[in-house]
């Protein structure tokens, strides 16, 4: 019965994410005004027939916008996720399969990155570069700077189960029976650590989602007029009640409901249960 | 012990240098660093537009920079900033305090409600109310920090408990799992069976086990209450570090965003070596 309980709240978050996905990849279909299209005559308009969640301060269908907004965020945070899992592979994973003062400098480096309060990172790698970019690559370096940043736990994480894999008496083996360096890494190492890679892939997606939300809302995200949830969380700066226009929340419910979603597949059994 | 600590000692050293050189050379390649507004005065002459130039000029090694910064801040010069026109030694010895009083009441707020909620699901061992704690937990991770932010801004909530919300599901996520693990061990599960109070097993049991791995978990709490203060002093219009980092970043004014950076890594570090040290000692007593 327990199991059956587990699986089913793990189904039905999967299910959830591939609505909202195949939703979100219907963006085309389902507005085909897009999420630039300026609607001028009925600026900041409240849901109606034409626009389902309204029209924002400029008059462009928010409807549109959360869906195209959904496709970048839940697109590019995987591929965020992939660049920093193959880092941390290859910081974690060398350094933990060469082990001595290797793994002693990868780690005290990964450690200066994960002493850093991760949004403060974020914000002081995103001021290094500049700002007035077009919304196209404010999108790439907004994600890529979420991989090429993010790599340090799953980095720490995978030098210890390398370490462990380098140890273990399969590995010896292969060693005495003349296989060395790259090939043993490549052939024997690194397949073993592939669940380990997997989880930290699952675990990094929503960390990045919710990252570049607080970047958008900070300013330093994804450059308007291309939408992303931080930039359209961004709107709830303007109200004044919660209750004015509950409609602004749809992209927060949304998001809520995503992260969730990866929250309910990714925990362990006992959590699920709980 | 003492070998420990000076070990610590010497990290935080090492990783204060380190991390002041990654500045230098960030600060040095960034783009516009040659850039110098100040040749556009008009007051200036030639000579002294020659002079900035050589300024620049001087900087362009990158280990020269790096030790004449170090120098300068040896005696407690970090330089201007940017975008304020003032030293950064003054903005951050305005803006350190209130940073510093909303990161203690925000933590005090999170650790109270979590061990509250993780304490009283341990205890009650009721699977509902376990659920609920960690349904509500779940919630508030699930949530930006930023958007907790805008909306205490919304609810006229106070900044420091925007902090605490923000750090409260990541300490109950690890203090309901170690108060969990711990009330399963064998001796506890006798001492509860033998009719032993629940107040002395709390404190006689539970917390000498438990207790390196919360303090482990308070060192990264400060960690998550630094970085929640910069959505939440940006959005809430408080003038600490967060917000000051904040618009440094907005401005590009590196060298005032290195700086506090820098602070905050110094900060974090000592939170967790402190935990560290702490914690060794607590289980050397236990041995």
């Amino acid at each position: 019965m327990r199991i059956f309980r587990i699986n089913l709240w793990r189904t039905l978050a999967c299910a959830v994410l591939l609505l909202v996905v195949s939703l979100s990849l219907a963006a085309n279909w389902l507005a085909p005004g897009g999420y630039a299209k300026q609607y001028r005559e009925v600026a900041d308009a409240p849901p109606s027939r034409a626009h389902w969640l309204g029209t924002d301060e400029i008059g462009r269908d928010r409807f549109a916008r959360v869906l195209y907004g959904t496709r970048i965020s839940l697109l590019l945070a995987p591929a965020a996720a992939l660049l920093s899992t193959l880092m941390a592979a290859l910081v974690g994973g060398l350094a933990g399969y060469l082990g001595g003062a290797w793994s002693r400098i990868a780690m005290a480096v990964t450690d200066l990155f994960l002493s850093l309060p991760w949004l403060f990172l974020l914000i002081t790698v995103r001021a290094l570069m500049p700002l007035n970019v077009s919304p196209l690559v404010s999108v790439v370096v907004t994600f890529l700077m979420l991989g090429l940043l993010g790599w340090t736990s799953a980095a720490r994480v995978l030098c210890a189960t390398a370490a462990s894999v380098r140890d273990s008496d399969f590995v010896r083996q292969t060693r005495a029976s003349g296989v060395r360096g790259g090939r043993l890494f490549w052939m024997h190492v690194l397949p073993n650590l592939t669940p380990v890679l997997y989880a930290q892939f699952w675990i990094s997606i929503p960390v990045f989602i919710l990252s570049e939300a607080n970047l958008g809302i900070l300013g330093l995200g994804v450059a308007e007029p291309m939408p992303s949830w931080g930039s359209l969380l961004k709107e709830l700066e303007g109200l004044v009640s919660v209750g004015e226009e509950p409609w602004k929340f749809v992209p927060l419910l949304l998001l809520v409901i995503v992260v969730t979603s990866f929250q309910f597949v990714l925990s362990k059994p006992d959590e699920v249960a709980a | 012990m003492l070998t420990r600590i000076a070990r610590h000692g010497f990290a935080l050293v090492a990783t204060v240098l380190l991390g002041a050189l990654l500045s230098a050379i960030l600060v040095r390649l960034a783009p516009g660093f040659d850039a110098d507004e100040e040749e556009l005065d008009p007051h200036l002459n030639a000579q002294s537009v020659q002079a900035l130039r050589q300024v620049r000029l001087e900087q362009h090694n990158i280990f020269r920079f790096y030790f004449h910064s170090l120098e300068r801040a040896v005696h407690g010069d970090l330089g201007t900033s940017i975008s304020l026109g003032q030293p950064v030694t003054t903005l951050l010895r305005q803006r350190a305090p209130l940073t510093l009083r909303l990161v203690s009441i925000g933590l005090l707020l999170s650790w109270a409600v979590a061990m509250g909620l993780a304490l009283s699901a341990a205890g009650l061992r009721v699977a509902a109310y376990d659920a609920l704690t960690t349904a509500i937990s779940g919630a508030f991770l699930c949530i930006p920090a930023a958007v907790l932010a805008l909306l205490s801004v919304l609810w006229n909530v106070p900044g420091a408990l925007a902090i605490g919300l923000i750090v409260f599901p990541n300490v109950y996520r690890y203090a309901r799992n170690l108060l969990a693990k711990a009330y399963s061990l064998p001796h506890i599960i006798t001492a509860r069976a033998k009719g032993v109070g629940e107040l002395r097993i709390l404190f006689w049991h539970v917390v000498p086990v438990v207790a390196p791995q919360l303090l482990a978990v308070a060192g990264i709490s400060v960690s998550i209450a630094v970085g929640a203060a910069i959505p939440v002093e940006a959005l809430c219009g408080l003038p600490g570090l967060g917000q000051l980092a904040w618009q440094a970043a907005l401005a590009r004014d590196l060298p005032l965003l290195m700086n506090i950076t820098i602070l905050v890594t110094l900060v974090t570090l000592l939170a967790n070596s402190s935990a560290d040290v702490i914690g060794q000692m607590l289980r050397g007593q236990e041995a």
